[in-house]
């Protein structure tokens, strides 16, 4: 729980080791943001936040759109980073939505019901939770390029989807976690896809590979933007946090470039 | 011609020692997941194993070149072999005429061997990474019985009549058809014989879709439509036992969409053809003239795990052994020539060269 050691990419997200500072869910009312490529998976980063968001507090709640995974891959991984999905599914915890599968049946024109659908069932599933497990909703999409995907392409229904569950989660101090291969929409005309959830994103998770070409002891590095706003006085700052990690079964290791002995 | 005393084959760890109770075709993975064979067992070993069950593999294509062929021909023929049914879809009129190239495995005096030793001595100091209990340079003593994983395939030697000719196989041309539903529907039907249930897998199949966005198909251009045929196909494979193996020029696509496959595929390939006499490369490399293109892993299936699977080399050669059984090798550089100062100075093991050379020792 908060006696844990927090790692640095706590840190970046937020999390502060001083618990008078501590929220018990600093991510709540933010976007996060996970950018990944072909090289470099990012899901590590999705795996890391849900098991954060179980630890934080005993009465969190985690609403999972999975478009790329079936249940029994995050049950394994989850299980061996120490948390137990389907015991916190029976008790309420945890809402695992598949949408492996979710596809519109009408081809070629934009599909306006079915993501809609997918936020009512979402708003559905927060309504019908108890008033405990209210205070601290994490939603986590994997991932966003399979949600247009599913809207047939249409970009705009995509994006009209991650408003609305930005406006939900803002409004209502829940967070809300996302996961986005940057290089699909490297070329010119797509980008303005990425760059409008970027802008939308409190905090920013690049995962990128090494520079230098692939390594057994460093699997990545990781770029952390965090758009803080100091409330009281109107400033907004950034913060960025670089830093090295290795995705291990039970754990990921994060570390600064070139401290790794 | 055996390898000399140097070597540590006899004692490098035999992946198919692993005890699999099941089906000779089936071998036990990590994390809950089973192996098939592809049907090259360098492939195997480099994948560590095979592909996985529930698996997608992608090959990109490279459009001046058919090496994409002789992978999906070693795939199709090693599932046949194990009795695995197999679907095969390409977009030719007739697909079946394609089961006639299909290889079979060679006769068991045709061993494979490695690399001829002989310059072995001369070679050492760049080389002797490979002593360092690498794996992959056993010789492969199978016998190429049909009981094992994985059988040594004769490119030269056609598959018999009967492996193919059985309600094992079917076959999808998709030449005429306007879009992709009537392979999604036959690929849907297939892969529900296969669905997973709780008593663990008790058999595999093979679906092997070939270039499914060439030009040729009408509806070459929806590229939506295109991506989401591939979605739907990972999501049924992902809750069944079954591979899919399916080509793609990524050439011939637009970027994005291009990026969209690489990023479904849960194990990525990609086969590149090498100019011949390029004398750049020639230099470069040992044994370029033997090498018929160039094969690059960029990714490998983390089913059930977020861990990585970090290769040490992701570009490997491809040859035919005796213009018959296809191999690949880690690339070697050719020892570089003091008085010359050559330009490639990149000899380091674990890193990737840039995208110009994309060559990765």
């Amino acid at each position: 729980m908060e006696q844990q050691g927090l790692d640095l990419m706590d840190q970046a997200l937020g999390f502060h080791s001083n618990k008078a500072q501590q929220q018990p869910w600093p991510l709540s009312g933010r976007f996060v943001l996970v950018e990944d490529c072909v090289d470099t998976s990012g899901a590590f980063v999705l795996h890391h936040i849900l098991k954060r968001s179980f630890t934080s507090h005993p009465s969190s709640a985690v609403i999972f759109l999975a478009f790329a995974n079936p249940i029994n891959h995050y049950d394994r991984v989850l299980r061996k980073l120490g948390c137990n999905l389907a015991s916190q599914r029976d008790t309420g915890r945890f809402f695992f939505l598949d949408m492996l599968m979710l596809q519109c049946p009408v081809e070629g024109e934009p599909n306006h019901d079915g993501l809609a659908a997918v936020f009512e069932k979402i708003e559905r599933v927060i309504s019908e939770l108890s008033p405990e497990n209210k205070k601290f909703v994490t939603v986590i999409i994997d991932d966003i390029s399979c949600l247009e995907l599913a809207a047939n392409g249409s970009s705009n229904d995509a994006i009209d989807f991650l408003h609305y569950c930005y406006t939900l989660t803002s409004e209502n101090d829940y967070a809300l976690v996302a996961l986005n291969h940057r290089d699909i929409y490297s070329d010119g005309e797509r980008s303005t896809f990425k760059l409008e959830i970027e802008y939308l994103a409190d905090i920013l998770v690049k995962v990128d590979p090494l520079a230098t070409g692939l390594a057994k002891d460093v699997h990545g590095q990781v770029m952390v933007l965090n758009k803080e706003t100091q409330k009281q006085h109107g400033i907004s700052s950034i913060k960025v946090h670089n830093f090295h990690f290795k995705i291990k079964e039970n754990n990921t290791e994060y570390f600064y470039a070139g401290s790794r002995t | 011609m055996a390898t000399t005393g140097t070597r540590v084959s006899s004692f490098s760890p035999n992946l198919s020692s692993v005890k699999s109770s099941q089906h000779p075709g089936l071998k036990n993975g990590p994390n809950g997941t089973t192996f098939i064979s592809s049907g090259i067992s360098d492939l195997d070993k480099i994948l560590g194993g095979g592909f996985t069950l529930g698996s997608l593999v992608m090959i990109m294509e490279d459009a001046e070149a058919p090496h994409h062929m002789l992978l999906l021909r070693n795939f199709m023929s090693q599932g046949l072999l194990h009795r695995q049914p197999l679907l095969y879809s390409s977009p030719s009129k007739d697909p079946r005429g394609f089961l006639g190239t299909l290889p079979s495995p060679g006769s068991s005096k045709d061993d494979i061997a490695r690399e001829p030793s002989h310059e072995k001595d001369l070679r050492i100091a760049w080389q002797y990474k490979k002593y360092f209990g690498e794996p992959q340079l056993n010789i492969n003593s199978n016998n190429g019985g049909q009981h094992d994983y994985c059988n040594d395939l004769d490119l030269r030697k056609p598959l018999e009549r009967h492996f193919f000719t059985s309600n094992n196989v079917n076959c999808v041309s998709i030449q005429n058809s306007p879009n992709l539903d009537v392979l999604k529907d036959r690929c849907a039907e297939f892969l529900a014989q296969f669905s997973r249930n709780e008593g663990g897998s008790s058999s595999a199949g093979r679906i092997a879709i070939q270039s499914f966005c060439s030009p040729q198909c009408k509806y070459s251009d929806m590229e939506w439509h295109m991506l989401s045929f591939i979605r739907s196909l990972k999501g049924m494979a992902r809750s069944s036992n079954v591979v899919i193996v399916v080509t793609f020029p990524p050439s011939l696509l637009s970027p994005s969409c291009s990026k969209r496959l690489q990023h479904m595929a849960d194990t990525l390939l990609s086969v590149r053809a090498i100019p011949d006499e390029d004398k750049e490369l020639a230099k470069l490399l040992t044994g370029y003239q033997d090498m018929v293109g160039l094969l690059n892993v960029h990714k490998v299936a983390r089913l059930n795990t977020q861990v990585p699977v970090i290769l040490e080399a992701t570009t490997f050669s491809i040859k035919l052994q005796k213009r018959r059984y296809l191999v690949f090798e880690c690339l070697n550089q050719a020892p570089v020539d003091g008085s010359g100062g050559s330009s490639y100075g990149n000899s380091d093991g674990c890193s990737r060269s840039t995208k110009a050379g994309s060559l990765d020792f």
